[in-house]
């Protein structure tokens, strides 16, 4: 019985989690799914926007201005995994790899220790719970991260749907292509690492404050975790085929991920330091079954 | 309209794989020209092409169109005055992309991408017309995916797009060889079309001696990087497969026999 309670009380925070983190996931399914391009800049942009954030709100700023400086610093930081891919030519998984360890410095630079909690000062989470004061912390969270998702899915869509965005989409479909009809692919990977990344790290900001600190480690393995918001969505809502869809599916897939991870926590079946083994397991499974099951289809057909 | 200076080109300087694709060539399009392109594999054909392009850069020479000297230009910025169908039919459209977002992007060919919409409501008028123009029923398609078309699909597709801002030069290379015989009779039968309508100064590499012949007004021959051949008006009227054939016996000697299967 105190596990199925365990369980239940667990999942509002699984669900709020779930939607902060789907906006990471989002900037990831720019890359790889867009882009087609594995970006490892992510964990380190996400533990760059929670420290920005964390710090600039300590030093007194209003909450909604440590999110957008959070956002820019992400941006810039895809931005140099941009230009070490797109100009440099240095393979993307390389490029990302460099500048998330150089953030890694970074970021201890900028909170000028390894965590910065956030004691007396007002977060967006605070702000909205002052005003509804009948509500749990897990539900004032959720509502800020579903208003986040919404505003980021409209502009997303907006975006993808312009002449610049749709150079990118086809930047990440036939590079051959787009050079052929003029369009600056170098210049369209680097803008589009550097908004994927600006979300990232978005989400970072909004994690921290709903955590109310900071931790330089808080990325570690964030590129798994947007990973597998984006297949189990894809297994869940594949059949929907239009963009507004396929962005609602990875904030599905992120929401469900965090429930499974709640709930086999809760039950006691793994450890909180097993986790990471249990995302990668996760993820691998989850990468490998479509490609199973496609061989399976296309096997040499045995006449009878 | 397109006039290239003693370009040349060698690949992998310096290393045992080194190649001297184009040995100095020179060629002047005049407005409306439409050449026809031969050679044995390996002749320069692509290369040539590509050095228009900008997809890689000349080692010397100069590639000048419509009067400016595009050599140092990428290959992007040389975009706004080319036309191009690849040879593979997969080159050149986005397949995830549906049919009206592709011709948008067509449209926009060397045009600054904004943050205008990517594709307008009256444009797509005017894909309507011009999809009705290859009759394939593409224009009842237009939100389909270009991954859904067949290969001869996507290569008629590619040529409209190729074509829908007006290109000061088409640079066709091999385009119909990767399709089965009746479609490729058609998606040729659609370039002579286009070209003709639109008045375009085209290059079209070929692999078909008598397509070389019968099409265009004027046939270029190329031969280890150079040109070797060039006729024009009525003496290519009167060009007979066996007079190439000789011609390339001539230039090619001892290589011959292994090329005329090619060829033929
Ligand atoms: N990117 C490249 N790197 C190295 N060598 C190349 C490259 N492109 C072409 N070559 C070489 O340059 C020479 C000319 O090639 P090109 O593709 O222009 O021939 P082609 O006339 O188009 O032949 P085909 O009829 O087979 O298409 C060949 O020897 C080829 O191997
Ligand atoms: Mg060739």
């Amino acid at each position: 019985m105190g596990v199925i309670t365990g369980i239940l009380s667990s999942l509002p925070g699984a669900l709020s989690q779930g939607v902060l983190w789907g906006i990471m996931a989002l900037g990831v399914y720019i890359t790889y799914k867009i882009l087609d391009i594995a970006d490892l800049t992510v964990d380190g942009s996400f533990a760059l926007g929670a420290s920005v954030c964390a710090v600039c709100i300590v030093g007194g700023m209003h909450p909604m201005l440590a999110i957008l400086l959070a956002v820019v610093s992400g941006c810039i930081a895809g931005a140099v995994t941009g230009i070490l891919h797109a100009v440099f030519d240095i393979p993307a998984i390389l490029a990302g790899i460099l500048t998330q360890l150089g953030l890694y410095s970074i970021n201890l630079r900028v909170m000028g220790r390894s965590n910065t909690p956030l004691l007396k000062q007002e977060t967006l989470v605070d702000k909205l719970a002052a005003l509804l004061p009948k509500m749990s912390n897990s539900y004032t969270t959720l509502i800020i991260g579903v208003l986040a998702v919404v505003i980021v899915i409209l502009v997303s869509y907006w975006f993808f749907g312009t002449e610049v965005g749709s150079e990118i989409r086809a930047t990440g479909n036939n590079e051959a292509m787009v050079k052929a009809l003029g369009g600056n692919t170098r210049f369209m990977k680097a803008l589009g690492l550097s908004i994927s990344n600006g979300l990232v790290a978005l989400s970072g900001a909004l994690v921290c404050q709903s955590q109310g600190y900071a931790d330089v480690n808080s990325g570690q393995g964030a590129i798994v975790t947007g990973l597998a918001a984006i297949v189990i969505g894809n297994v869940l809502l594949g059949w929907g085929k239009s963009f507004g869809m396929k962005m609602i599916s990875v904030i599905v897939g992120s929401v469900i991920y965090r429930i499974v991870i709640a709930v086999v926590m809760q039950a006691g079946w793994v450890d909180t330091s097993d986790t990471k083994l249990f995302s990668a397991i996760l993820v691998a499974i989850a990468l490998a079954v479509p490609v199973l099951i496609e061989r399976y289809r296309n096997r040499p057909q045995v006449e009878a | 309209m397109l006039e290239l200076k003693n370009v040349k080109k060698t690949f992998n300087r310096g290393s045992v794989n080194e190649k001297q694709a184009l040995n100095g060539v020179n060629l002047k399009l005049e407005p409306g020209d439409f050449v026809t392109v031969i050679g044995g594999n390996g002749a320069g054909k692509s290369t040539m092409l590509n050095m228009i392009a900008g997809v890689y850069p000349v080692d010397s020479g100069a590639v000048v169109i419509d009067g400016k000297n595009v050599t140092r230009q990428p290959d992007y910025k040389r975009a706004a005055y080319l036309g191009r169908v690849f040879q593979d039919p997969m080159m050149g459209t986005a397949a995830d992309m549906e049919i009206e977002e592709n011709l948008a992007m067509a449209y926009r060919r060397g045009k600054r991408r904004g943050l205008g919409w990517g594709i307008l409501k009256q444009e797509k008028k005017t894909y309507h017309e011009a999809l009705k123009m290859l009759d394939l029923g593409l224009e009842e398609r237009m939100s389909s995916k270009v991954g859904l078309l067949s290969g001869g699909q996507r290569q008629a597709l590619t040529l409209l797009m190729a074509t829908l801002r007006q290109p000061k030069v088409l640079l066709l290379d091999e385009h119909t060889a990767a399709l089965d015989p009746k479609t490729a009779a058609k998606v040729l039968e659609l370039t002579q079309e286009l070209i003709e309508k639109n008045h375009l100064t085209t290059l079209m590499i070929t692999h078909n001696m008598k397509d070389a012949i019968r099409l265009g007004n004027r046939l270029i021959m190329m031969h280890e990087g150079t040109i070797i051949y060039d006729v024009k008006g009525e003496e290519k009227k009167r060009l007979k497969v066996p007079d190439l054939l000789a011609k390339f016996e001539e230039a090619s000697q001892g290589e011959f026999a292994n090329d005329r299967m090619l060829l033929s």
